[in-house]
C-alpha cells in the first residue's frame, strides 16, 4: 500500500482517489474532487468507508466550504510547489472555519516545505514521487521557534517573550 | 539598534543550518535545480553570469561597526574584497563560492545578520529613511515599525510563495525618502486628531516594467492593529494576485484590475475577521522595541555658537566648505549633523566598497557616530549624531579613504544597479555608463551650479537602478544584440512622486554622454533663479529637450 506523512509518522495511506469517470462510489475511503463531490453528494451518506474531498489553491472556499466541513480530510492540491495558494488556504480551514480533521497536501509541494505547510494547518502530506518519507519528515523540525500567529501557535512570539 | 535575544539568535541559527541542509542536499544531486532555485533566493542566493551573488540583508538600513568589520573580514576570506550597496540597502557579494554560502552566514548570524528573503518571491526587506531619528521634520522614528514588521514577515508560514515579490517601505517624516509611494506596501506614520499614531497605507506602488505609484486605501491604521493589516493585504494577495504571468503577478497589476476601491474592501473583509486577535501589537511590545533606538548621549551645545565656528573653519578650505555643503545634514539636535560618505567616487561602481574602506568606516562610526551608520537606498553610508565640531577630522579622515567625494545630491551621485557585467538580466551594462557620465562632469563647479539633480541607472526594465524616479533616468535595453539607452525625464520620488516620461529613440553607448549634456545645456539656457532641473522640465515640459537631443543625430 502506498505511504505518506501524517502527524509526522510514516503511515499507510488507505485512501484512494475516485475515478475520473466513476459512475458510483466503490466501497474504500475515497478521495473526490470538489466536482465529483457535487455529482455524488446524494450518495455520500450511503457510502460504505469515508469521503474526502480534494480543493485547488484558488477556490473561493468562502463559498463551498460550509457543508466540507464535516468531511474527515480535506485535501489542497499544489498545482506546482511554488504556488503558495494552498498555504492561506489551510490557514483559513484551521483559524477561520475551525476545521479539525485531516488536511492533506497533495500535488506538487516539496519536502523543503514541510515546515512551513505543517504551521499552516496541513498534517498529512503526499507526495507524488516515492521518496524517502521518514528522511524527509526531518524537514518538518527546521525551527523550534517562530515569530508569528499561525494554525499551530495561537500566539505570536511578542506575546510569549 | 535593535540587539537578538536568544529567541531571534535561535531562528536565525536555525535558518543557517537549514540552508546548509539543503545546499548540501543540492550539491549530493538530491535537490533538483528548479527545487533548489526559490530555497536559494530566499537564502539571497543568486547563481549570476560570472559567479554566485550573495545578497545580505541590512534591515532598514541599520548598521553596527561590529557588523561591518565583519562584512570586511567576509569579504576578504571568501570573496575579492569589497562589496556592493544595493538600493534596498542592502548588501551583495559578487563572488561567493556556493558551497562555501553556509559558513557565510554562520559567520553573518554572529553578529546577528541573515541573507532571509533578500530575493525570491516573498517579503523582502523593510526599508525606511536613512535619516531616521534623526530627521528634522520626523513625525515619528519609523525603526521600530520596521523592526516589528522585519519579525512578522520573516519566515512568514502563509506567505513564503507569492506570486512575485513584495517590498514594504515605511517612512515617518514630511519630507519623503524612502520612496514609500513606489513600494507594494507603503507606510505612512501619521497621527490622527487625537494625536493617536497609526498609519496611512498605501499599496500597489511599483517599478519594473509597468511602474505605478501607490494607492491610499486607508486613511489611518490605529499602530496596534498594522500586523493584522498586513496580514489581511498579504492573504488577499496570496490568494488572488496573478500567478499565470510573472510580469503581471506584482500586487500593482492586481490593485489595478480590481481598483484602489474594490481591493481595499476586500482587504477590509478579511480584516474584520482578524482584527481583533494575538496579532494586536500590545504596550508592553512597542515599548520593548522602542528601547532599542533610544537617543544617544547628545552634549548640550550651543547650536549658534557651533554653527560659527564650523562657519569659521569652512572659510579657510574651499574643499572642506564644498564636502560641508552637500555632504552633511542638519539634524534636529542642535550641534550635530549627519554625513553621508560617499560610494560614488569616478571610476569605482556605484556603492562599491572595499574590505579597507568598511573597516574605515567602522572605525569613523565609533569614533564618531555611536559605533552606528546606516545603508541607503542612494547606495550612500550615512553617520548620525556627529558633533559639528569634528566634522573637519572626520571630513580628512574620510577623504583619506576616498569615501569623501562631495557630490551628494548631484548628478554625480547617481543610483545604479550592476547591469551587464555582473548580472544576467541585464540587457545592458550600466557601470560603464555612469562612470563616464562622472569623468564628463567632473568640474566640480558645473556640478554644483546643476544642483540637486538625481540621474538613475538601470541595465534592463526590472529597474533595479530605479529609473523611472530619476529626474534623468538612463534604461539600458538590447536592440539585435547591441546595447543601447533609453533616456527619462521628470521621474521624482518624494510625496509628488512622478513616473520618468521617454525622451525619444533610445541612445548608443557612445552618444549617452553627449545627450545628457545637451539635456544640462537645455535646462542651464531655461532655469529661472534657482530652480532646479525637476522644476525646470516640468515648467518647460520635454519638448526643448527633445529637440536638442535628436537635433545632431538625426
Amino acid at each position: 500500500m502506498p505511504q505518506l506523512l501524517k502527524d509526522n509518522r510514516v503511515i499507510e495511506d488507505s485512501w484512494t482517489y475516485l475515478a475520473e469517470d466513476a459512475q458510483s462510489l466503490p466501497d474504500g475511503d475515497l478521495l473526490l474532487s470538489y466536482a465529483q463531490w457535487q455529482i455524488f453528494s446524494d450518495q455520500i451518506e450511503a457510502h460504505r468507508g469515508n469521503v474526502g474531498v480534494v480543493i485547488e489553491g484558488n477556490a473561493e472556499i468562502e463559498d463551498i466550504i460550509e457543508p466540507l466541513l464535516k468531511l474527515p480530510l480535506i485535501a489542497i492540491n499544489f498545482p506546482k510547489f511554488a504556488d503558495g495558494r494552498g498555504f492561506s488556504v489551510a490557514s483559513l480551514l484551521r483559524d477561520r472555519y475551525n476545521y479539525c480533521g485531516e488536511i492533506r497536501a497533495v500535488g506538487g509541494f516539496i519536502r523543503d516545505q514541510l515546515y512551513l505547510l505543517s504551521r499552516c494547518g496541513f498534517n498529512a502530506f503526499k507526495f507524488i514521487e516515492d521518496i524517502d518519507l521518514s528522511e524527509a519528515s526531518k524537514s518538518l523540525e527546521d525551527f523550534s521557534e517562530t515569530y508569528q500567529v499561525s494554525a499551530d501557535q495561537e500566539n505570536p512570539l511578542f506575546r510569549r517573550r | 539598534m535593535y540587539k537578538y535575544d536568544n529567541y531571534d539568535h535561535k531562528i536565525v541559527n536555525e535558518r543557517v543550518e537549514q540552508f546548509r541542509d539543503q545546499t548540501q542536499r543540492y550539491l549530493a544531486g538530491e535537490i533538483a535545480d528548479e527545487e533548489f532555485l526559490p530555497l536559494r533566493l530566499q537564502n539571497g542566493l543568486y547563481l549570476q553570469r560570472l559567479a554566485p551573488m550573495l545578497r545580505i540583508a541590512v534591515p532598514y538600513g541599520m548598521l553596527s561597526s561590529a557588523q561591518v568589520r565583519k562584512l570586511a573580514h567576509i569579504s576578504r576570506v571568501y570573496d575579492k574584497g569589497y562589496v556592493h550597496f544595493t538600493t534596498r540597502q542592502n548588501i551583495q557579494l559578487n563572488w561567493p563560492a556556493l558551497e562555501e554560502v553556509p559558513d557565510i552566514l554562520s559567520e553573518l548570524a554572529e553578529v546577528e545578520m541573515h541573507a532571509i528573503q533578500t530575493s525570491g518571491n516573498c517579503i523582502r526587506n523593510t526599508t525606511t529613511d536613512q535619516f531616521a531619528g534623526v530627521a528634522r521634520d520626523e513625525i515619528e522614528d519609523p525603526r521600530p515599525w520596521c523592526e516589528l514588521i522585519r519579525q512578522w514577515s520573516t519566515l512568514h508560514p502563509e506567505f513564503a510563495f507569492l506570486p512575485r515579490k513584495f517590498k514594504i517601505a515605511v517612512c515617518g517624516s514630511e519630507e519623503d525618502r524612502a520612496a514609500f509611494l513606489l513600494h507594494d506596501i507603503g507606510l505612512q506614520l501619521v497621527k490622527n486628531d487625537a494625536g493617536e499614531l497609526g498609519f496611512e497605507v498605501f499599496v500597489g506602488g511599483g517599478l519594473g516594467r509597468t511602474p505605478i505609484i501607490g494607492s491610499s486605501i486607508r486613511k489611518f491604521l490605529p499602530k496596534q492593529h498594522l500586523l493584522s493589516y498586513l496580514d489581511a493585504i498579504l492573504r488577499v494577495y496570496n490568494r488572488f494576485g496573478n500567478r499565470d504571468n510573472k510580469y503581471k503577478a506584482r500586487i500593482k497589476i492586481l490593485v489595478k484590475a480590481w481598483t484602489p476601491e474594490v481591493f481595499a474592501e476586500r482587504v477590509e473583509a478579511e480584516w474584520e475577521h482578524i482584527k481583533d486577535g494575538p496579532s494586536t501589537l500590545t504596550d508592553t511590545e512597542f515599548a520593548r522595541v522602542k528601547s532599542f533606538f533610544p537617543l544617544p548621549q547628545y552634549q548640550t551645545i550651543d547650536g549658534a555658537d557651533s554653527a560659527k565656528q564650523l562657519a569659521t573653519t569652512a572659510s579657510d578650505n574651499i574643499a572642506f566648505s564644498r564636502w560641508l555643503d552637500r555632504n552633511t545634514q542638519l539634524q534636529k539636535q542642535a550641534g550635530y549633523r549627519s554625513v553621508t560618505l560617499s560610494l560614488k567616487p569616478a571610476g569605482v561602481a556605484p556603492g562599491d566598497v572595499t574590505d579597507k574602506q568598511l573597516e574605515t568606516i567602522a572605525d569613523l562610526a565609533d569614533r564618531y557616530s555611536f559605533g552606528e551608520l546606516r545603508a541607503t537606498h542612494n547606495q550612500n553610508v550615512v553617520l548620525t549624531d556627529v558633533v559639528e565640531s569634528d566634522l573637519f577630522e572626520l571630513w580628512q579622515q574620510a577623504k583619506q579613504s576616498g569615501l569623501a567625494t562631495p557630490t551628494i545630491g548631484t548628478i554625480n551621485d547617481m543610483i545604479c544597479c550592476p547591469g551587464g557585467d555582473y548580472c544576467s538580466l541585464a540587457n545592458a551594462k550600466s557601470i560603464p555608463v555612469a562612470e563616464a557620465i562622472q569623468r564628463k562632469f567632473s568640474d566640480l563647479d558645473y556640478v554644483y551650479d546643476l544642483g540637486d539633480l538625481e540621474l538613475n541607472i538601470s541595465g534592463c526594465m526590472n529597474a533595479c537602478g530605479h529609473h523611472h524616479i530619476g529626474h534623468i533616468g538612463i534604461l539600458g535595453v538590447d536592440k539585435k544584440g547591441k546595447e543601447w539607452y533609453q533616456i527619462q525625464l521628470g521621474g521624482s520620488a518624494n510625496k509628488n512622486a512622478a513616473l520618468g516620461k521617454v525622451l525619444g529613440p533610445s541612445l548608443s553607448r557612445d552618444e549617452i554622454t553627449d545627450g545628457i549634456e545637451k539635456l544640462l545645456d537645455v535646462y542651464v539656457e531655461n532655469r529661472i533663479a534657482d530652480e532646479s532641473f525637476l522644476n525646470t522640465y516640468q515648467r518647460i515640459g520635454i519638448e526643448k529637450f527633445k529637440e536638442r537631443v535628436y537635433a545632431s543625430t538625426t
